[in-house]
């Protein structure tokens, strides 16, 4: 199946770089010369993301992961700006380690804990789309599932019981681990999560985490496109959000 | 100049699998007596302050900004010497 690719000439998007980032690249290659975006490298040490529709914060080992993954990039200058940005309803995506600054960062609640098995899982994955409700996910299905890559060590979500019913109440559980067929077990869990979570939302809706890697499946000589379901659903979201 | 030595652990409602693989180990060992282990993180700090509570009070506030994540980390404090 061809990916949907609704090219949309405005759509600015900025991708975060500390120092230990490493699919920053993957990120930029796949907005810039499959989606055929507007994108640029925004260095952490900037004060200001500048003009952008859509904010990604991409994999890597932040600051090798020192004291806890994400703990010491969310006090790197920008973030006062992205804090700022998503607070004002931008977009803001958050890869993998991206996820984990954003629950460091406290943009969203919970925090990803090593994972069960305590291995670096590294692997392809089923995730089941939870929700059409969102700037993400507008372009798929409820119910889809999709085959995307995994490749963490600190992917175990975790939040208060509390914290959980209200995800799961306010349906911001976007993606849940799941089997090839859809059906939602522990053994298609691959770290451990609380509820099988892959990613979640923001109260907003405008912030996603996901420890899933989208931008490693959005390009058929990758082995995979149903990633680029993920950022052709934030275009068809911006491109409705403009007014003609 | 004070020496703090501060532990961060995860809290204890959280599953520790290190300290559990860890308890395991120890176990197959012949370590019969031990019944639980956990695992966490000991982090000494060397501080300028004007007194010892200046400087735990400032221990205490680098573990509520960083040192710990309150999701899932309990810490303590402890000044452990003092020197001129």
């Amino acid at each position: 199946m061809q990916p949907l690719i609704h090219p949309v000439d405005s759509l600015r998007c900025g991708v975060i770089v500390f120092p230990g980032s490493n699919c920053d690249h993957d990120v930029y290659h796949v907005l810039k010369h499959d989606l055929k975006q507007n994108v640029s490298f925004i260095w952490h040490k900037e004060k200001s993301a500048g003009n952008v529709d859509l904010v990604i914060i991409p994999g890597g080992f932040s600051y090798g992961d020192a004291l806890r993954s994400g703990a010491i990039a969310r006090f790197s200058p920008i973030m006062k700006d992205i804090v700022r940005f998503a607070k004002a309803g931008g977009l803001v995506l958050g890869i993998c380690n991206g996820f984990q600054v954003l629950c460091e960062s406290g943009l969203l609640p919970g925090a990803l804990m090593r994972n069960r098995s305590l291995r670096f899982v590294c692997k392809n994955v089923s995730i089941r789309t939870e929700t059409q409700s969102s700037p993400f996910t507008c372009e798929l299905q409820k119910g889809s599932i999709l085959t995307i890559p995994i490749a963490h060590g600190e992917g175990n979500y975790i939040a208060s019981g509390e914290t959980l019913n209200m995800l799961e109440s306010e349906d911001r559980v976007v993606f849940r681990y799941c089997e090839p067929d859809g059906e939602i077990t522990d053994a298609s869990n691959p770290n451990g999560s609380a509820n099988n979570i892959a990613g979640i939302l923001n109260a907003g809706r405008n912030v996603l985490g996901m420890m899933p890697h989208p931008e490693r499946c959005s390009d058929i000589l990758l082995g995979g496109e149903d990633g680029s379901g993920i950022f052709n659903s934030v275009f068809s979201h911006a491109r409705r959000a403009v007014p003609a | 100049m004070y020496k703090a030595q501060i532990s961060v652990s995860l809290r204890r409602s959280i599953l520790d699998p290190q300290g559990k693989a860890t308890h395991n180990a120890l176990s197959q060992l012949g370590f019969d007596g031990i019944d639980q282990v956990r695992i966490g993180k000991l982090i000494e700090m060397k501080i300028s302050a004007d007194s010892k509570d200046d400087a735990e009070s400032m221990a205490r506030r680098a573990c509520e900004k960083l040192l710990a994540n309150p999701v899932t980390e309990d810490f303590e404090v402890e000044i452990i010497s003092e020197s001129p």
